[in-house]
């Protein structure tokens, strides 16, 4: 059982409080990502939920008991850490075999559960080995691996791939959906990239400076983003938003458009402006066109074959059922 | 330094340096094992011509060399040991933020910076007199009888004086490398259930390895020497007569630089099994 509740949670350092407020459940099996910028809170919210911070005011309930004033050791929650934070001093083996051995698990338990562990991430011929003979990716799953064995009710991870290289990144991002998905246990994954929180969770919490924004499913924050700041973060390349005449004949303050949602011609459109770099990604073509007289830059999606050359005047037309309307307390209209 | 033009303008610059070190440290030794092998008495005739090995019997089977022997080793182990095991704790106790740091840490440093001549003279003079001393006051507060430390337990208060003098190093050492110590790993352990003891024990001590090994082998070196302390306290009563103090017993007292040269030898010889021995103990951390 993993299933967490946070009621009225802050978090004050000092004078300066970093998260003001905050209500959030999370439901038992459940794959929850903290998405924000940088700096809004997320690792603070996370530690708290672990125990490692105490928290300013509110109540943390873990499967329905109060867990405020519990330490972290007693939470049943396991941690995996950006830096890994794995023993230097200690090989694999006894990495893994640390909070079985804490618990006082008897040897033969510690061994099956090590066995199963490793099997389980490809570690078997790298159980004597000490961390620092390890890939960035071998760490990882080591980290991962003193997760597991301790059998919690929650895993924790904090930004746990922003150490490695981008083709890692996406191998170890499979591999963390797989073991969740075999494993069945709740998981809050802490990120600032929405790539990760988009194709890896089940519902997303967006934060910005401590303040929940959004809760949702992926799908869901992509077509129905609830405020501007979510509708600029959710989504790869960025929703264009536009401001001014064109936003007011819709009746907004702000428009939102995602460059997917844009068609493109050479020839006729309801919108046109003049072509500055294009990013060709073989499948797709972002073309980022200035002069539209919309806003700085409109970011389109063309096919692969579309090709425009720098300068060029490229006219385009938005999907009128994909647009997003935003008042002027940035709240989504409609 | 990966071109051999480069590897070449290295030895040549490094040659002057290495040249004027091997002169310094060959010139004394090859001196030293020189007289060794000589009978030279100053006052009684000066240099006698060889001896062979005499020197070396008799420095050894004096009553003297195995007490002084047992006498250096005790020193240097309860030297190493208190230091440690209170470096160890001062340097986690001052790892903790706290008011006025900067000042706290100097204080805690300052021993080392005092002469050894002068600090075992405040020791004998200011603490551990019978009747004067702090500690002598301090008893009688309690109402209890003064202790004559340099005489009654001489070697506890050599330890104490010697320790005292070296805390500050062992600390200063600790406390960096304690400080290179990634909270990550400490929180890791927290969650993994570890006692605050247990994650002394499993996650910082092991982490401090490396900086103990270097303590241990640097206050080796120089509390085998230790000279000053003993002349100004005890001058090598009461059971205090370390191997250096022997053999500047021998050259000094009795005038005998050939007996004196073959202690300096043997003395050698000793750092060399101390420090290759504690390299040994100590160097199974060092990966
Ligand atoms: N121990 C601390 N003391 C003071 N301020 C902190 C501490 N930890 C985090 N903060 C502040 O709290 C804010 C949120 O930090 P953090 O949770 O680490 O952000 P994120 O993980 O989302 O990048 C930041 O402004 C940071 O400066
Ligand atoms: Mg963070």
């Amino acid at each position: 059982m993993g299933q967490i509740t946070l009621e009225n949670v802050t978090k004050s350092f000092g004078e300066t409080q970093v998260i003001p407020p905050l209500d959030l459940d999370i439901q038992d099996g459940e794959f929850t990502v903290f998405v924000g910028p940088s700096g809004c809170g997320k690792s603070t919210l996370l530690r708290l939920i672990a125990g490692l911070e105490d928290i300013t005011s509110g109540t943390i309930r873990i499967d329905g008991t109060d867990a405020t004033d519990i330490p972290p050791a007693k939470r049943g929650l396991a941690m995996v850490f950006q830096s890994y934070a794995l023993y230097p001093h200690m090989s694999v083996r006894k990495n893994i075999a640390f909070p079985m051995r804490m618990a006082g698990i008897d040897a033969a338990e510690q061994e099956r559960r090590i066995e199963q562990a490793a099997a389980a991430l490809n570690l078997t011929d790298y159980l004597d080995r000490r961390p620092g003979q390890l890939s960035g990716g071998q760490r990882q799953r080591v980290a991962i691996g003193r997760a597991i064995v301790r059998e919690p009710a929650a895993f924790l991870f904090d930004e746990p791939l922003s150490n490695l290289d981008a083709a890692l990144r996406v191998g170890m991002r499979l591999e963390i959906s797989e073991l969740h998905k075999r494993l069945a246990t709740t998981m809050i994954y802490v990120t600032h990239d929405q790539v990760e929180a988009m194709t890896m969770a089940d519902k997303i919490v967006v934060l910005r400076a401590g303040h929940i924004e959004q809760v949702g499913s992926p799908l869901e924050l992509y077509r129905n983003p609830r405020n501007t700041f979510v509708a600029g973060f959710i989504g790869s390349p960025k929703m264009n938003l536009i401001e001014g005449e064109e936003a007011a004949r819709n009746d907004a303050h702000t428009l939102g458009i995602r460059p997917e949602h844009i068609d493109v011609s050479a020839t006729e459109g309801a919108w046109h402006g003049k072509v500055g770099v294009a990013e060709h990604l073989g499948s797709d073509t972002f073309f980022h066109v200035h002069e539209t007289g919309l806003a700085e830059t409109i970011t389109v999606r063309a096919p692969g074959e579309v090709n425009f050359r720098h300068g060029d005047t490229i006219y385009m037309t938005p999907r009128s059922e994909q647009l997003h309307r935003f008042g002027a307390d940035g709240l989504r209209i409609g | 330094m990966a071109t051999k033009a480069s590897r070449s303008a290295a030895r040549v610059m490094m040659a002057p340096a290495v040249v004027l070190l091997l002169g310094w440290m060959l010139v004394p030794l090859i001196m030293t094992l020189w007289f060794s092998f000589r009978t030279y008495l100053p006052l009684r005739g000066g240099d006698q011509g060889w001896t062979g090995f005499d020197n070396y019997v008799r420095f050894v089977t004096s009553s003297s060399f195995w007490p002084a022997i047992s006498t250096t080793l005790v020193l240097l182990i309860g030297v190493l040991a208190i230091t440690i095991i209170c470096g160890v704790l001062l340097a986690i106790l001052l790892d903790q933020p706290m008011w006025g740091q900067g000042a706290v840490r100097i204080l805690v440093i300052a021993p080392f910076f005092v002469m050894p001549t002068v600090s075992a003279l405040v020791w004998k003079n200011m603490f551990m007199d019978p009747t004067n001393g702090l500690l002598a006051h301090l008893w009688r507060f309690f109402g209890a009888d003064s202790v004559s430390w340099l005489s009654d337990v001489p070697m506890l208060s050599l330890i104490m004086i010697v320790s005292w003098q070296w805390l500050p190093f062992a600390t200063l050492i600790l406390l960096t490398a304690i400080q290179s110590l990634d909270g990550e790993q400490m929180e890791a352990a927290e969650m993994d259930g570890a006692s605050v003891l247990s994650r002394f024990f499993y996650i910082a001590l092991p982490h401090l390895s490396r900086a103990i090994t270097i303590v241990i082998l640097i206050q080796t070196i120089f509390l085998l020497a230790i000279f000053a302390e003993i002349f100004v306290t005890t001058g090598g009563a009461f059971g205090t007569r370390t191997l250096s103090y022997l053999i500047f017993q021998r050259v000094l007292e009795s005038q005998n630089i050939g007996l004196g040269s073959a202690g300096g030898v043997y003395a050698i010889i000793l750092a060399n099994i101390v420090a290759i021995f504690l390299m040994r103990i100590v160097g199974k951390n060092l990966d």
